[in-house]
């Protein structure tokens, strides 16, 4: 008979209707699903007590695949159909993955249309293979894995992403979950999802900031627990760095110490493998034996001491630490501010990370949860909420977006509509206006980033609104909506206020920024600030110069009669003198000589004004205009 | 009669809400539903009310309302792994049929 679990007061569920709900952590070097069972958040393991998936994909030739540990065991033997931290390429594109001639797969172009346009593709053995396919085959393994262990089909997964995961990174996440056969609830950041599994485990209020180094990827979060609400206060980060590059490192180490040049991809992943099992024994160990039989039969034999690893492995730390002044930066708070830091993600058993990091906080960090765990058990509470197997006290969960969102506007420049760091969900209108005269049409191109220049920032959609009514221009009152859903997914729409016509878009988001892009555009915001001011400046003087030669132009065409030869020749020459300034990078030289034109126009303006007066008196009768008393 | 808990079935409750980190025991009873006419309740217990009837059983406080006790007195929860899967087991003597996969019953 079926084996029952206890529920919350009055949330017993009706026979065959267990709300059966997961977390699932999807790592870069391992997964893990995690449930509620007995009102306590537990990580589900394998028929061998394993908890941890390695998330490795080999393909057979056969159209079999392995996953996990059977995966891992052949990466060395067959690298090249053996997928490993695929996570990497997630809604990425070819040219966004950096280190491909360092990689041993085959990369086939990415498919123009369809789902996954811009996503790298992998030729395995058993065909090409999108990196949303090879997550879907983790998913499926823990999918079955969870179903087994509870006895029942899953209504849905909580699956938890790193806090820098773009709209395109948590498009193929939800993608790869539909594959899999599984019902999203959410997406969760995975430090949310470990402040979840410690706030309530230890119901401490307060500010924390949350330490996530995992396989591939490092996050930093502030967060604000009280009242069991959590807010995000801040976001940072470096997805290109994680546990592997502790693992390169000594890679590197033994090449130099053996005198190796460039190794076969069978070799790299061979040393790799040692690298990390050096790295895993050094947290317990004063010193680390690698021995290694090469493809050409040479033997490797080296001692690493853990003196010289934490040497080699300094600046790595070291770059983990930038990204968190920057989060206490933005969440305009201070080390002393911080109640608690919790280490989240493999790496940080390193006892140079911790100690680093309580270094800066000045603080020990909280680790009384296994770190490789945390996050999947946090997933997990969410899960059990959002499926509805939790009485009362629902809490609110606050996530941010990692960068601004906005629309270009004209001269190419960004204009922020969602600030970076407004929590989610959330929505804000703004709302624009036509260039030109009759305008009928408005193209909407949504970016994120920073910068002030669109060409600096991220192009996510574009579209057009169009049947506008013809009026003069900035007569037009266009409303443009944009809304973040609970996953981080935006959508955008437009509405011309006078005529009701709309247009809107889901952000298919067009793969292709990279996490170290994120990063890099994040630094350079702040880095160019000088410059992105002065090229605000620049663009919005040109434009200004623009539609005042448009307009004098015009005006000369329709009343050039007005003028005598002087007055004409004196407004073209200052014509062809502002044109000239457009062409350089110097706002202060087209302002001046756009005042010059300006200058010389008034006398034509004047003359323009009583010809349209005098147009509109004709005829009149001087009685006609008397004003009644 | 009364309705037990094995020792083992005791041990993981007293677990369950030392973790859960409130409760004063666990509430047993039946619900009319399910395919085969009855259904188990099994959850946490925050308060007793006053009709409630008490058993005590390995230090674990069992609460189970008088109109459920028929259907369920003299019967003894076990606490076991099958595979992957662990949870309670109900081994009540009052069963007459249950479906298949003992989600439900009758008497």
């Amino acid at each position: 008979m079926a084996l029952l679990q206890i529920s919350e007061p009055g949330m017993s569920t009706a026979p065959h209707q267990h709300r059966l709900a997961v977390g699932i952590d999807l790592g870069t070097t391992n997964s893990l699903v995690a449930t509620v069972r007995n009102g306590i958040s537990v990580v589900l393991n394998d028929e061998n007590g394993r908890a941890l998936l390695p998330s490795v994909v080999r393909y057979l030739a056969d159209g079999g695949v392995a996953v996990g540990e059977a995966a891992q065991a052949m990466q060395s033997e067959d690298a090249a159909n053996t997928i490993v931290s695929v996570k990497r390429f997630m809604g990425r594109g070819l040219k966004d993955v950096g280190e491909i001639s360092r990689l041993p797969y085959r990369f086939a172009d990415a498919p123009s249309a369809g789902p996954g346009s811009g996503m790298l593709q992998l030729r395995t053995v058993a065909g090409i293979k999108s990196p949303v396919e090879v997550s879907a085959e983790i998913l499926k393994v823990l999918r079955s894995r969870a179903e087994v262990a509870l006895g029942g089909e899953l209504v849905g997964a909580v699956i938890t992403v790193p806090a820098y995961f773009d709209d395109a990174q948590r498009q193929a996440t939800k993608d790869a979950a539909r594959l899999a056969g599984l019902n999203v609830l959410r997406l969760l950041n995975e430090p949310t999802a470990a402040a979840i599994a410690y706030g309530l485990d230890n119901a401490a209020e307060g500010v924390y900031a949350v330490y996530d180094l995992g396989g591939g990827t490092f996050d930093i979060s502030i967060l604000r627990l009280s009242r069991g609400v959590f807010e995000v206060l801040a976001a940072n980060g470096d997805s290109a760095l994680g546990g592997d590059d502790f693992d390169h490192r000594i890679h590197c180490w033994l090449l130099e110490k053996n005198h190796l040049s460039a190794l076969g991809p069978r070799d790299t992943r061979l040393l790799l493998t040692h690298a990390r099992a050096a790295k895993e024994q050094l947290t317990e160990h004063a010193e680390a034996r690698i021995t290694a039989m090469l493809s050409t039969g040479e033997m490797i034999d080296s001692v690493l001491a853990r003196s010289e690893f934490h040497a080699m492995s300094q600046n790595l730390v070291q770059r983990t630490l930038q990204p968190l002044r920057r989060a206490l930066r933005d969440a305009e708070l201070g080390v002393a501010d911080i109640k608690g830091v919790v280490m989240v993600g493999g790496a940080t058993r390193m006892p140079q990370v911790q100690h680093a990091v309580g270094e800066f906080f000045g603080q020990t960090p909280l680790t009384n949860l296994d770190p490789d765990k945390v996050v999947a058990l946090g997933a997990a509470i969410q899960a059990n909420l959002l499926a509805g197997n939790r009485s009362g006290g629902d809490w609110l969960l606050l996530d941010v977006i990692p960068l601004s969102l906005g629309i270009e506007t004209m001269g190419g420049l960004a204009e922020k509509i969602i600030p970076r760091n407004s929590t989610i969900p959330t929505a804000r209108a703004q709302e624009f206006t036509t260039y030109r005269d009759g305008q009928t049409a408005m193209s909407i191109h949504v970016v994120q980033g920073e910068r002030e220049l669109v060409s600096d920032c991220r192009s996510l959609a574009k579209f057009e609104l169009r049947g506008i009514p013809a009026m003069v221009a900035g007569a037009a009152r266009i409303r443009v909506t944009f809304q973040v859903d609970a996953d981080g997914l935006l959508n955008v729409s437009a509405r011309e206020m006078g005529s009701g016509v709309e247009a809107a878009i889901t952000v298919k988001p067009s793969y292709g920024l990279s996490d170290t892009e994120i990063t890099r555009m994040l630094q350079e915001s702040t880095q160019h600030a000088q410059d992105d001011m002065q090229a605000r400046a620049l663009r919005e003087q040109q434009t200004e110069a623009e539609q005042l030669l448009e307009a004098v132009q015009h005006a000369l065409e329709l009343d050039g009669g007005l003028l005598d030869q002087a007055g004409r020749e004196k407004i073209e020459t200052r014509m062809v003198a502002l044109r000239d300034t457009l062409q350089l990078a110097d706002h202060l030289a087209i302002k001046r000589a756009a005042a010059a034109l300006n200058d010389a126009t008034v006398g034509f303006a004047q003359k323009r004004m009583d010809k349209s007066v005098s147009g509109v008196l004709a005829g009149k009768n001087i009685s006609d205009l008397e004003v009644k008393p | 009669m009364a309705i037990t808990l094995t020792e083992n079935a005791a041990k993981h409750v007293r677990n369950f809400i030392a973790k859960r980190g409130k409760g004063v025991g666990l509430r047993i009873g039946v619900r009319t539903s399910g395919c085969s006419g009855m259904a188990y309740k099994l959850e946490f217990a925050d308060e007793a009310t006053d009709d409630d009837l008490r058993f005590a059983s390995h230090g674990v406080t069992l609460l189970v309302d008088p109109k459920s006790l028929p259907y369920i007195d003299g019967m003894e929860l076990d606490y076991t792994r099958e595979g992957l899967n662990e949870g309670f087991r109900f081994n009540n003597p009052n069963i007459k049929n249950q479906c298949g996969c003992g989600e439900s019953f009758g008497v």
